[in-house]
């Protein structure tokens, strides 16, 4: 993690660790916070914990994103201190709604100029964002609402599985992983698990992207934590409604950094300090999927 | 403020708060209807109680990237894993927002809010001007796309004098505009796929949409008065001559939130 943080990530760059509520690479996260990365501009459709904390550790200057908050329990403070009063350090945002981010991505992947939807009529937010512009449709039929491509430089996905190609496979919810990593310029993949190609060429419709886009594969277990993976462990939601009082003061906030992100040199120095029982406390029961036959054709 | 507190009222021996005759009554107005859109907090254990009770083959439509979730518990968030688990279907959400939701395919929106007006618009973007926010709120997460492509829109949310307000301090989802005569216009000329807001259901009543497109108080929960209603609304609210009284909730829709979907109180408090 340490390498594919330091040699992709750069100063400046617009990253975004996508993954909606599933799979958020919190190992990153916390990677980039320690490597004291300065000026990025942070893209995703639901900020969550990750980048309060990120911004919270002075890596961002701004903030692309669609939906601000803590899902299911409430606010992220020290996102919401440097909008409201500018303290402890002024964050720039630019604000989208979700279909209008995936559209960006969907536009950034394809090589578009734009992605037009039908949404944001007589809505305050193209106001407040010039970059939501209306536009006619050329064969007469009315308006709709067009958004810029997003091509970040570096985009980041925690996955299932992956091989040393960087051959991804997902299951669950799969956000807009996809769209964000084919937008990227650079993509880091981070795994809960190395697998033989051969197990990626077992089950190919699961695949999300192949190895030809992947720029890195790190294997860091648990590093979803406290976010999930589907099938592997849940949600920590102790550590969400924890997180609702921490960030609420910017000391505990720091303090909170300080203990779980500085002073650790890694994921597996986090999880140890996590503790067994909490991680045992995580795994969910079974539900396997059906199988499916391929067929052998030759 | 209200009058009355948390204790909303009984019914037999079975008392009950607010907030469970508010989310009682928001799932019983999903009966008969078949996919809903389920919105951030308060629409989330409305749809789930619906599901077990009036509405058992309502689809569940999660804009995280699932059709047809059957939760075994109530999700912690709109992307809890549990939406996954014995899923129809589960979908990229550009396929969601795409062929879905502005597909036409989602007959409710079920969506909370932070201020509505008269006329249903909604904000849950900020409090006070957006460059420099008093309260920074969540934004419009898919609630904007919702607004427009769901066939009609839900809303359930809590009645106060800072929610219910004459005027919204951000427009980020669109109801009836500044009526009904100009919401149809738009909405005709601009091709839009919903009739916008139908329902507002509140931990005090429930609000229909007359013909001029502005909400008309239809019910009034057990335990509150209209005192209650015109201490919490920033204008003078239309109420229905035959105001009906919302039927407590029974005791199996309280055991239903109270022992499986909200043990803890989370959103019953």
């Amino acid at each position: 993690m340490h390498d594919a943080i330091a040699e992709l990530v750069r100063d400046g760059d617009t990253v975004a660790i996508e993954g909606f509520t599933h799979l958020i690479s919190f190992a990153a996260g916390h990677e980039i916070i320690r490597q004291r990365k300065r000026d990025l501009t942070l893209a995703r459709l639901t900020p969550d914990l990750i980048y309060d904390q990120m911004i919270a550790a002075g890596v961002a200057r701004k903030l692309i994103f669609s939906w601000l908050g803590n899902p299911g329990v409430g606010g992220l403070g020290a996102i919401r201190r440097r909008i409201e009063s500018g303290e402890p350090a002024p964050l720039e945002v630019e604000e989208y709604s979700h279909f209008g981010m995936v559209g960006r991505y969907t536009a950034g992947a394809s090589n578009l100029p734009f992605f037009p939807i039908r949404s944001y009529f007589e809505s305050d937010l193209p106001v407040a964002n010039p970059l939501i512009r209306e536009i006619e449709s050329p064969y007469g039929d009315g308006k709709v609402f067009a958004v810029p491509p997003l091509k970040p430089d570096v985009t980041i996905v925690h996955a299932q599985r992956a091989d040393v190609a960087g051959n991804t496979q997902v299951w669950g919810l799969l956000g807009c992983q996809k769209e964000a990593a084919f937008a990227a310029e650079r993509v880091i993949v981070v795994v809960e698990e190395l697998v033989d190609e051969a197990v990626i060429r077992a089950d190919p419709n699961r695949t999300i992207f192949p190895g030809l886009i992947v720029d890195a594969v790190v294997v860091e277990p648990f590093g979803a934590h406290p976010s999930y993976v589907q099938g592997m462990y849940d949600r920590d939601n102790r550590f969400y409604l924890d997180w609702d009082a921490i960030t609420r003061d910017e000391g505990s906030t720091q303090a909170w950094l300080r203990d779980w992100v500085h002073d650790l040199d890694g994921r597996a120095a986090y999880v140890e300090k996590l503790g067994p029982e909490r991680v045992k406390s995580l795994r969910p029961g079974s539900a396997p999927s059906g199988s499916v036959d391929y067929g052998d054709y030759r | 403020m209200s009058g009355i507190d948390a204790a909303g009222g009984s019914a037999g021996n079975a008392a009950f708060t607010k907030s469970e005759m508010m989310i009682v009554a928001a799932a019983r107005e999903l009966a008969g209807q078949h996919v809903c859109f389920v919105g951030v907090g308060l629409p989330n254990i409305a749809v789930n109680l619906a599901q077990r009770t009036v509405a058992p083959d309502l689809e569940l439509v999660y804009e995280a990237g699932v059709f047809g979730a059957r939760p075994a518990r109530l999700p912690l968030s709109i992307g809890d894993p549990t939406i996954v688990t014995g899923a129809t279907a589960v979908v990229s959400m550009y396929e969601l927002f795409s062929f879905y939701l502005q597909g036409g395919l989602v007959d409710v929106g079920f969506l909370g809010a932070a201020q509505i007006d008269r006329f249903g618009n909604i904000n849950t973007t900020v409090i006070g001007p957006y460059d420099h926010p008093k309260t920074r709120l969540p934004g419009s997460g898919g609630a904007c796309e919702i607004a427009i492509n769901a066939r009609q829109v839900f809303v359930i949310m809590r009645q106060s004098a800072r929610s219910f307000v004459e005027r919204i301090d951000f427009r980020t989802s669109p109801g009836n505009l500044g009526g009904a005569e100009q919401a149809e216009r738009i909405r005709r000329e601009g091709g839009w796929l919903g009739r916008g807001p139908t329902v507002v259901v509140t931990d005090l009543g429930i609000w229909h949409f007359g013909d001029d497109g502005e909400m008309r108080l239809d019910s009034l929960h057990p335990g509150a008065t209209l005192d209650d209603i015109r201490a919490t609304i920033g204008w003078t609210p239309r109420i229905n001559a035959d105001l009906a009284a919302t039927p407590a909730p029974t005791g199996a829709e309280l055991s239903l939130i109270r022992e499986e979907l909200d043990p803890e109180g989370a959103y019953t408090k």
